[in-house]
C-alpha cells in the first residue's frame, strides 16, 4: 500500500484561473490539491493543465463524492473513476471525507453529518478499508464542520477518527477551520477538541474561511464557506498545532468567490511564515 | 438505524417543506439547494439570460427538488434539464429555449471529452482525388452538432453578450458547431444544409452520401467551404477509404 505522504511545504486547492499566475510565479507553492471529481472528464483543458503542472508541483487528491459515511454500499464505479486518476497522476496523497452525500443513487452535493456510533463506525471501517484496497493508497480522512449534532451518537468525533485510523490504518486530514466552526457551533472549546485529536495520524493539514450567521436562538451559527481568508482565530490554533506536531503539509482552501491569484498568494506567505520556524526547528 | 437515520435525513434535505424547520437543519438544505442550483447556472448562463435570474432561480430550484444529480459527476448535472425546459408549462411559448440549453448541454460535454490529434491540410492533400467520394471520417470526439428549428446560434451568442441584442430579422433553422480548438470551446452557426453534411459525417457516411444529403437540403450546398471548416477547425481525427 502506497502511504500518503505529502512533504510539508504549503500548497493551495487548484483552480484554473490562477494558472497562468502559478505558472508565471512558482514562488512558495509546494503542492496543488484538486477536487477529484472535477477530473472525471476524459479530457480537455482540466487534464491539460495537471499534466502541466504535474512535474514541478507535488500533488494531492481530494474526493468530495464517494459518501464515506453513507449507510449503503460504496459506488463502485466511482471508486473506480478515483483508481484510474491516482494511477494517471500518482499523487502524493488521496483524501476525503467523515461525511455522506448519495443516498439511494441521488447525488445530494454536500457533506453531510452523521451519528457517532459503534454502527456507523464499523459502515466507515468497511469502506475505507474498501478504499484503501481497491486504489492500493492509504487515504486521509478529513473532520467535518457540521451545523448539528445527533443524540444517536455514542463516540466523541476525536475519539471516532481515532478508532478509524487505528482500525484502518487510515491517515487523517486536520482541518483546523472546520474543528474551528464545528466547535463554535456546538459551543464547545476548540482547544479542547484539538488537544483530545490524535495528532499522530496527522498527514495534511486544511486553512480556510467561515461566514459568521446565528442560529434560531441567536447562538453564533458559523458557515464553512470557503469564500474569504482564514480567520485569525484559525491561524493561531493552526500555530499552536504546530507546536504540538511539526512541520505538516498545509493547504489553503478557497472554492468560493475565488479571488485573484495575489490574494490567495498571501494566504500562502502567511502559512509558510508560520510553517517555515517549525521546519528550522524540526531540522535542528 | 444508520440507514434510517440516512432515509429520514435525506428526505427532509429535499422535501418542500422539512417537518423541523430549524435554522441548523436549513444550512444543510440551503447548502444542497444553492449548490445544485449554482451549479445550473454555472451551466446555462444564456438560457439564464434569456428568462432573467429571478426566473431562472426558480426553474432551477424545481428541477433540483425533482431531479438530484444521479452521480458525483458534477459537469454531467443537467443534462436532462433541457428536457425538463421543453416539458416545463410556464415556458410552453418559448419552443426555443430548450435548443438552448441543449446547446450549454454540449458545450460543458465538449469542454471534458477525449482528446484527439486533428489531421492536418497535409493529411487531406494526400487524398487521390478519386478517392474522395468513397472517403469517410471519424469526426473529433470535442465535436457536437445541435440541429434546431430555431436560429440557436444567434440566440445563444446574443444572451452571452458576444452579439448586441436586437430583433432577430431571419428566425430561420440553424445547426449549432461545437468544437474544441486549442481546448477552448467555440460555437458556429451552420446551415441546414452543412449541419445535415456533418450530421451524415458523424454518422460514418462517406463523403459522397454526405454530399448528397446536402444537396437534398440546399441544391446550392457548397462543399469547397465545409471542406475546409472540416480542416481549418481541426474536425477530423482519421480517414479512411472504402473498398
Amino acid at each position: 500500500m502506497i502511504p500518503s505522504a505529502l512533504s510539508p511545504t504549503v500548497g493551495v486547492g487548484f483552480k484554473p484561473e490562477h494558472y497562468e499566475g502559478i505558472a508565471a510565479a512558482p514562488g512558495p507553492l509546494g503542492f496543488i490539491e484538486i477536487h477529484a471529481e472535477n477530473y472525471m472528464g476524459e479530457g480537455g483543458m482540466p487534464h491539460a493543465m495537471l499534466e502541466r503542472l504535474r512535474p514541478d508541483y507535488a500533488l494531492s487528491i481530494h474526493g468530495v463524492g464517494l459518501s464515506i459515511g453513507g449507510a449503503g454500499p460504496l459506488d463502485q464505479d466511482h471508486l473506480q473513476r478515483l483508481k484510474i486518476l491516482c494511477d494517471r497522476y500518482q499523487p502524493q496523497s488521496f483524501s476525503e471525507h467523515l461525511a455522506w452525500s448519495t443516498h439511494a443513487g441521488a447525488f445530494l452535493n454536500d457533506l453531510l453529518p452523521l451519528p457517532y456510533t459503534e454502527e456507523t463506525l464499523s459502515h466507515i471501517i468497511r469502506h475505507i478499508d474498501e478504499v484503501q484496497t481497491v486504489l492500493n493508497r492509504q487515504m486521509l480522512l478529513e473532520n467535518p464542520s457540521t451545523y448539528l449534532r445527533f443524540d444517536e451518537s455514542t463516540i466523541p468525533e476525536t475519539e471516532f477518527l481515532n478508532l478509524i485510523a487505528q482500525r484502518t490504518g487510515c491517515g487523517l486530514l486536520l482541518d483546523i477551520n472546520n474543528v474551528f466552526v464545528s466547535s463554535t457551533n456546538h459551543q464547545l472549546d476548540p482547544r479542547a477538541y484539538l488537544t483530545a485529536f490524535p495528532l499522530s495520524y496527522v498527514g495534511e493539514i486544511h486553512l480556510g474561511g467561515h461566514n459568521e450567521d446565528t442560529d434560531d436562538e441567536g447562538a453564533v451559527l458559523l458557515i464553512d464557506a470557503h469564500g474569504s481568508p482564514t480567520a485569525d482565530s484559525v491561524w493561531a490554533l493552526y500555530a499552536e498545532t504546530l507546536a504540538k506536531t511539526g512541520p505538516i503539509a498545509t493547504l489553503i482552501e478557497w472554492d468560493n468567490e475565488v479571488p485573484a491569484w495575489p490574494v490567495l498568494r498571501a494566504e500562502v506567505e502567511r502559512a509558510n511564515a508560520l510553517l517555515a520556524p517549525s521546519l528550522a526547528q524540526h531540522a535542528a | 438505524m444508520h440507514q434510517a437515520f440516512e432515509t429520514r435525513f435525506a428526505h427532509n434535505l429535499l422535501a418542500a417543506k422539512p417537518p423541523t424547520p430549524s435554522k441548523r437543519f436549513a444550512v444543510y438544505r440551503n447548502n444542497v439547494f444553492v449548490g445544485l442550483v449554482e451549479a445550473l447556472r454555472l451551466r446555462f448562463p444564456a438560457v439564464q439570460n434569456a428568462v432573467g435570474a429571478d426566473f431562472f432561480l426558480a426553474l432551477a430550484r424545481d428541477y433540483a427538488g425533482g431531479n438530484p444529480p444521479s452521480s458525483p459527476l458534477m459537469m454531467q448535472y443537467g443534462d436532462q434539464f433541457p428536457t425538463f425546459i421543453e416539458g416545463f408549462p410556464p415556458l410552453a411559448d418559448f419552443p426555443w429555449l430548450a435548443d438552448l440549453a441543449r446547446l450549454e448541454v454540449a458545450i460543458t460535454q465538449s469542454y471534458h471529452a477525449a482528446d484527439a490529434a486533428a489531421l492536418g491540410p497535409h493529411d487531406f492533400a494526400r487524398i487521390a482525388p478519386e478517392d474522395l467520394s468513397r472517403l469517410r471520417m471519424t469526426l473529433h470526439p470535442a465535436m457536437r452538432l445541435i440541429v434546431s428549428r430555431f436560429p440557436v446560434t444567434t440566440l445563444w451568442r446574443m444572451n452571452r453578450g458576444e452579439a448586441p441584442l436586437a430583433t432577430i430579422e431571419a428566425w430561420s433553422a440553424e445547426t449549432a458547431l461545437i468544437y474544441r480548438p486549442h481546448f477552448t470551446v467555440a460555437v458556429d452557426a451552420l446551415s441546414p444544409a452543412s449541419g445535415t453534411f456533418l450530421t451524415s459525417l458523424y454518422a460514418g457516411d462517406t463523403l459522397a452520401d454526405a454530399v448528397e444529403q446536402a444537396a437534398l437540403i440546399d441544391d446550392h450546398f457548397d462543399l469547397t467551404t465545409q471542406w475546409q471548416c472540416l480542416i481549418n477547425n481541426g474536425l477530423v481525427t482519421t480517414l479512411t477509404l472504402d473498398d
